[in-house]
């Protein structure tokens, strides 16, 4: 065990514990960002102009007749700006565009006395436009060559000989839809001008470090004369990593211009509408198997939809082509990648962050070829798992790859996987009209950013004078239950009840240079670093123990709150009394923490190294029911088996498997983003732009019998207290849905058919792969059947 | 009407000063401080404003009624009692349904969880609801979701899934979306609820009668909120202003308030007129008062209309029916309500009431265009009216993305009589394929008089496919609407068919 990794004795570590604001959030007691508005005095608010255009030049703009809305206080335009007129940190994001590049986009925005006032303010401005062409969908962009950023391509080994020699080569091309996060809590932020011109602003982010800078440069101030604070986000999912730096900065450039407190807070409508979702991919590919259903070769270009800056898309599509191997040895690879520039929202980080995509190309790509193979899809995705003695296309060892097998045997046992696939095939044979189908997929996903200088982290540990403990770090809260893993790592660390431990709001003034709490490794980053400070205080207790207790300082062990020596002999001493002898001895008793993770190294230009710490693994199984009549189905039951590492918080840890799961099925299945791709006036218009047109999993979705177990044995030596990141890997767990909804769709149709099914997998798509299936087994031919229906 | 109106929150009694007419309850609570509920989606969809209201009962003089605090205009509270999520507890002391969401990671980003609360607090307190709690320790981590708790209390509905050995249906949560915990913990936890302790006061409160409405006049910058006493005088406003917008449940209004910017000079709430809230079931019409919700409809009919029985787990969700009425079903006019095509399967009719006296129309007359009718401004939608006795064969057949919570891309609803074997009279209608609902009476014709068999039904089934105008959107492409027709009848022959043996349809389709 690593000194990273080893837990003392009695750790706090490991105990499942609910949220650390579970009562508050059950009460309502608990803040968030837009909570303080009531609690500011005499703040305004916000409310966008937005383009009603897809594409078009903004030929004039006058905020002149908002003005003479009874309440409108200031419209801010780009004339305003005093610092850099963008807020991404590519400069390719104008704050107030000259540009509409997509619709919905906001060209300025309204301060009103009342949110009633600004909303009419902003339909008070008169804008003129003149409309441009625009590209909609990804084929239109490819068509056009219209890509923007970086062209990865990852290669090993010999791609065209490995296919020219398959026993078996196939080849499709597979569109599928991105998500919309949707947060429950929308994007909002409240700024207010303190003292001596300081900047402060509340944002829902879950990136304070950057909308810091974001919001300096816009101003034209240093970073040290702005403050971001993050009390807690109402969910965020990658959807908080880079958008909320725009609305920050406008709610920060309003209240420096009027001198009050400005709200930003978008509607959902507005949320939707403006900010960046999951990117929906494009992909085509060839793969080859030899007779034993080994995948021998595999080509593959990857176009993800960017909409219309680059935001994250780089490395979102990095991680996709790094991902495309998802669990299994694929000798011989080439994958290309490219980001098309689409006139839509800004797609963004999404949990799971381009990964998804690239596994659910593999995982579809087996799906569809298992019948042509004749192989059963359960045992051809088992025959083509890592070994540990195997490395990744970009040529990292898999470590622990043995995991994947251990969790597969473990839902396949405790799942009673072979005997309900012979029930499915017996109902399904008795049931002409609805049938089941039961699926297994894995996941591997690797964790660290890609980017290694993103994996460091900070801490700031306090320890006051009555023994009660004070921590910060990085980390930002958005309901991962963050800061109750990091409480349990500082009360293990320094050995007191979990009780004696407090944790303050994420701030930039008390941990610089954070990276975003993404890429699941905010317990990793984090807990580390609050360890590092914790372990520095607790060493100078020791030695003021040792003095104490009459024994060395290596000798002394903090436990619940009393200190001791490894003799029996040298008695006690209780941490409040030791903290105030330290304090009279002028010992530091509070210390900053740092952390950054060892032995990662990666060439982005080559796509080759070891960008990952460690793998995390997982594996479902999933079984569902579909009616024929309507293509509606039900999840029957899930089983899961994560490897979590040794869980730091195993209610936590169960509770973002469970969630990633869903979220997950709600990709796949559910959630339809559906944009205007005719040739009408409301081209380009996302059309599901509210909850009651984009559905999300509701209690319906949710499996009937759901069972999720942690890996067991499963420490991990390179994360705190042998812990794993769990926040991404179980989305992807998933596929289950999906490849158990093309198994049931194929049972319509004659024994070895292959479905194409549509991505989302929502009851009409699922209806067609069935339709189609069941008309294969009709002698009569059919009535003409419409075309597979691509969502997207 | 000239009292100054005011709201009891959390127990204590506050004017509603100030308030505009479209002001919604959630923006008045928030800016009050009260800001456990949260605007997740303005539009009654998500839940993460729902807080508990004091309503009239069905099985107790007052019911704790969970509702969409961003659709109901404050205004509409006047004289009643709310409770919100910082009512029911405190993190010092929390009520049961907190202490169970709590501790057993029913909240993650915590964000819908006040909202959850609420929806779950008016299941807790559910008169008639019966049974014992899950046997604790599911709670330990292991995240075995199994309900393995078998009904061990008396007349307890049967338990599965979606219904807890205590008798939560979980259908209370059907209007509330978390994004985070994927709900198998916000499920333990409505299982695992017991009884109200003996000193609870919010069951208590059941006890006494509800709050009386309150005749209400809000006037702010030029806009009008009223609530008149009685039918009468809702008709004389409705003469004096031509211009105004009659509300009952607001879940369609108040949708318009806050996503469009809609903002009527002149309201008129009609909800509590006790003219419209009568619900009669005699020997040959079932009247059902205009105004009442469907929960209210739902628990007061308690099955004795089929076909309604099977629209009301569809209808939108518990947080909508507990405040949407029938007649604003009806009267918002629109393609996709989910009443109209069973209403029109039941051969149903409206009442209409105005100052002239009262008319009866045919719902299948009702409808003449998208969102238009035959009633005239100065008409109310008074009543239904079913006649009796029901056809014996029916079906509700509502095609969408998701189960709970979701609007039709297309619905059918079905009644049929079948004597001796043949299709003795059949009504169909039909929700999603044209600008109003409408009744498919090519297909009606086409089974009427013909033996109740597969043939039959294959050949009006090809009849029902071609009926309407179906469109594509967002919901389903126009191919999947007509196919959904198409499918519909063998689905509900394949339910119904006149055969007990497994499959009717099987030799054709498999």
């Amino acid at each position: 065990m690593s000194a990273l990794s080893e837990r003392p004795e009695n750790p706090i570590v490991g105990i499942p514990l609910p949220h650390e604001s579970a009562a508050l959030h059950v009460t309502g007691e608990a803040l968030y960002t837009d909570d303080l508005v009531v609690r500011t005095a005499g703040a305004l608010h916000a409310w966008p102009v937005q383009a009603p255009h897809t594409h078009a030049l903004v030929t004039s703009l006058r905020p002149e007749p908002a003005y003479d809305v009874p309440g409108v206080v200031r419209v801010l335009t780009a004339a305003d700006v005093p610092g850099v007129n963008d807020a991404g940190i590519k400069h390719d994001e104008p704050l107030f565009p000259t540009e509409v590049m997509f619709h919905g986009h906001a060209v300025c925005w309204v301060l009103g006395e009342t949110l009633e006032a600004a909303r009419l303010g902003a339909e008070a401005v008169e804008v003129e436009y003149e409309p441009l062409p625009a590209l909609v969908t990804v084929q239109e962009a490819i068509a056009a060559e219209s890509f923007q950023g970086a062209r990865p391509h990852l290669e090993r080994g010999d791609v065209d000989g490995a296919l020219d020699d398959a026993a078996h080569v196939f080849e499709g091309e597979f569109e599928f839809a991105g998500q919309e996060h949707f947060y429950l809590e929308t994007h909002a932020s409240l700024a207010l001008v303190d003292e001596g011109g300081q900047v402060l602003v509340h944002s829902s982010t879950q990136h304070p470090s950057e909308t810091q800078e974001i919001v300096a440069h816009v101003l034209g101030l240093p970073s040290h004369a702005v403050t971001v604070q993050c009390l807690r986000m109402g969910g965020a999912f990658g959807g908080k990593e880079m958008q909320p730096h725009g609305y920050a900065a406008i709610a920060a450039l309003g209240a420096t211009l009027t001198g009050r407190p400005v709200r930003l807070r978008l509607n959902r409508t507005q949320d939707i509408t403006m900010s960046g979702k999951r990117h929906g991919f494009h992909s085509t590919w060839r793969v080859g198997f030899d007779d034993e259903g080994h995948v021998v070769g595999l080509e593959a270009t990857l176009t993800a939809d960017g909409g219309w800056s680059l935001d994250l898309s780089e490395p979102v599509l990095a991680r996709a082509l790094c991902h495309i191997d998802n669990a299994y040895w694929v000798p011989n690879v080439r994958v290309d990648g490219r980001i098309a520039r689409t006139n839509k929202t800004s797609q963004t980080a999404f949990r799971g962050f381009g990964g998804p995509q690239g596994m659910l190309v593999m995982e579809d790509i087996l799906g569809r070829c298992a019948p042509r193979l004749g192989i059963d899809p359960v045992e051809l995705r088992r025959r083509n798992f890592y070994k540990s003695h195997h490395t990744t296309p970009y040529g990292q060892p898999v470590r622990h790859a043995d995991r994947l097998q251990a969790c597969w045997d473990q839902v396949a046992e405790s799942g009673e996987v072979a005997r309900r696939r012979e029930e499915v095939a017996e109902f399904n044979r008795r049931h002409p009209h609805t049938k089941r189908g039961l699926a297994m997929t894995p996941v591997k996903f690797g964790i660290s950013f890609n980017l290694t200088a993103f994996n460091q982290a900070g801490a700031l540990v306090h320890v006051y004078k009555d023994g009660s403990v004070l921590i910060n770090h990085g980390g930002t809260e958005m309901g991962q239950g963050l800061h109750t893993k990091m409480l349990q790592v500082a009360a293990t660390t320094l050995g007191v009840p979990l009780e004696r431990v407090r944790l303050a709001p994420t701030r930039t003034d008390k941990v610089p240079n954070t990276s975003a709490t993404a890429a699941s490794s905010g317990a990793d980053l984090n807990g580390a670093a609050i360890k590092n400070a914790c372990e520095q205080i607790r060493e100078r207790l020791a030695q003021v123990a040792g003095g104490r207790l009459g024994t060395s300082p290596r000798d002394v062990r903090f436990d619940a709150g009393t200190v001791r020596g490894l003799s029996a002999a040298s008695g006690t001493i209780g941490w409040d009394e030791l903290v105030n002898t330290a304090y009279h001895q002028r010992v530091q008793l509070w210390a900053a923490g740092f952390y950054r993770t060892e032995g990662l190294h990666w060439d982005a230009a080559s796509m080759r190294g070891e960008p990952f710490k460690y793998f995390a693994y997982g594996v479902a199984a999933a079984e569902v029911e579909v009616d024929g009549f309507t293509g509606s189905y039900r999840l029957r039951q899930v089983d899961i088996v994560h490897d979590v590492g040794d869980s730091l918080s195993p209610l936590i840890d169960i509770g973002q498997i469970e969630g990633g799961f869903v979220q997950g099925m709600g990709w796949l299945t559910l959630e339809d983003l559906r944009w205007d791709t005719s040739d009408g006036p409301g081209r380009g218009r996302l059309a599901t732009q509210a909850a009651s047109t984009y559905k999300l999993p509701s209690f319906s979705e949710m499996p009937e019998v759901f069972r999720v177990a942690l890996l067991e044995k499963a420490h991990e030596e390179g994360a705190v207290y042998g812990s794993k990141a769990v926040g991404e890997p179980p989305l992807m767990l998933a596929f289950s849905v999906r490849e158990a909804l093309r198994e049931a769709a194929a049972a319509f149709g004659p024994a070895g058919t292959s479905i194409e099914l549509g991505c989302p997998a929502t009851p009409e798509a699922v209806f067609w792969a069935l339709d189609g299936a069941r008309a294969a087994a009709t002698p009569v031919p059919p009535d003409p059947e419409p075309a597979l229906v691509s969502a997207g | 009407m000239s009292s100054t109106p005011t709201i009891t929150v959390n127990g204590d009694e506050v004017p509603l000063a100030g308030i505009a007419a479209h002001t919604t309850t959630l923006d008045w609570l928030r800016e009050r401080g009260l800001t456990g509920a949260k605007e997740g989606c303005a539009e009654g969809e998500c839940g993460a404003c729902s807080v508990l209201v004091a309503r009239p009962g069905t099985d107790a003089p007052t019911e704790w009624t969970a509702v969409n605090a961003c659709l109901v205009p404050v205004a509409a509270l006047d004289g009643q009692e709310l409770v919100t999520s910082e009512g029911l507890g405190t993190s010092s002391d929390l009520h049961p349904v907190q202490q169970e969401i709590a501790v057993r990671g029913g909240s993650q980003c915590g964000f819908c969880t006040p909202g959850f609360v609420c929806s779950l607090a008016a299941e807790f307190y559910r008169p008639g609801r019966t049974g014992d709690a899950t046997p604790a320790g599911t709670g330990d981590g292991t995240g075995d979701g199994t309900v393995n708790g078998t009904s061990r209390g008396t007349d307890v509905a049967p338990c599965d899934h979606e219904h807890g050995p205590n008798g939560v249906d979980l259908h209370a949560l059907s209007g509330n979306l978390c994004r985070c915990t994927g709900y198998r913990p916000i499920r333990d936890a409505a299982f695992a609820l017991g009884a109200p302790e003996a000193d609870d006061a919010f069951a208590a409160r059941q006890a006494e009668p509800p709050p009386a409405p309150r005749p209400t006049r809000v006037a702010v910058d030029g806009a009008e909120f009223v609530r008149p006493q009685s039918l009468a005088e809702a008709l004389d406003l409705l003469v004096a202003r031509p211009d105004a917008q009659v509300v009952a449940g607001s879940t369609d209004w108040g949708v318009e308030v806050n996503i469009r910017g809609r903002r009527a000079p002149y309201v008129v709430a009609v909800d509590r007129l006790p003219e419209l809230r009568e619900l009669s079931y005699g020997d040959d019409v079932v009247e059902i008062g205009a105004a009442l919700t469907l929960t209210e409809i739902e628990r007061r009919l308690a099955g004795r209309v089929p076909l309604l029985a099977e629209v009301f787990p569809q209808f939108a969700s518990r947080l909508i029916r507990n405040s949407a009425t029938i007649g604003g079903n009806i009267g918002t006019g629109s393609p996709i309500g989910d009443t109209p095509p069973a209403l029109l399967a039941l051969d149903a009719e409206v009442v209409l009431a105005s100052p002239r006296g009262e008319r009866v129309v045919p719902l299948a007359d009702y409808f003449t265009g998208y969102r238009q009718s035959v009633r005239s401004d100065d008409e109310l939608i008074k009543a239904v009216r079913l006649p009796l006795p029901l056809a014996p064969l029916v079906g509700f057949h509502k095609i969408a993305k998701r189960r709970f919570d979701d609007i039709s891309s297309v619905a059918v609803g079905y009644a049929l009589e079948v004597a001796d074997g043949v299709v003795a009279r059949a009504r169909i209608g039909l929700g999603g394929v044209a600008a109003t609902p409408l009744r498919a009476v090519a297909t009606e014709d086409a089974l009427v008089g013909r033996p109740w068999t597969e043939e039959t039904v294959r050949r009006a089934a090809a009849v029902l496919a071609g009926e309407g105008t179906p469109m594509d959107d967002h919901r389903a492409s126009a191919s999947y609407r007509s196919a959904m027709l198409g499918q519909s009848l063998l689905r509900l022959f394949h339910t119904h068919g006149p055969a007990d043996g497994p499959a009717p349809l099987q030799e054709v389709s498999a």
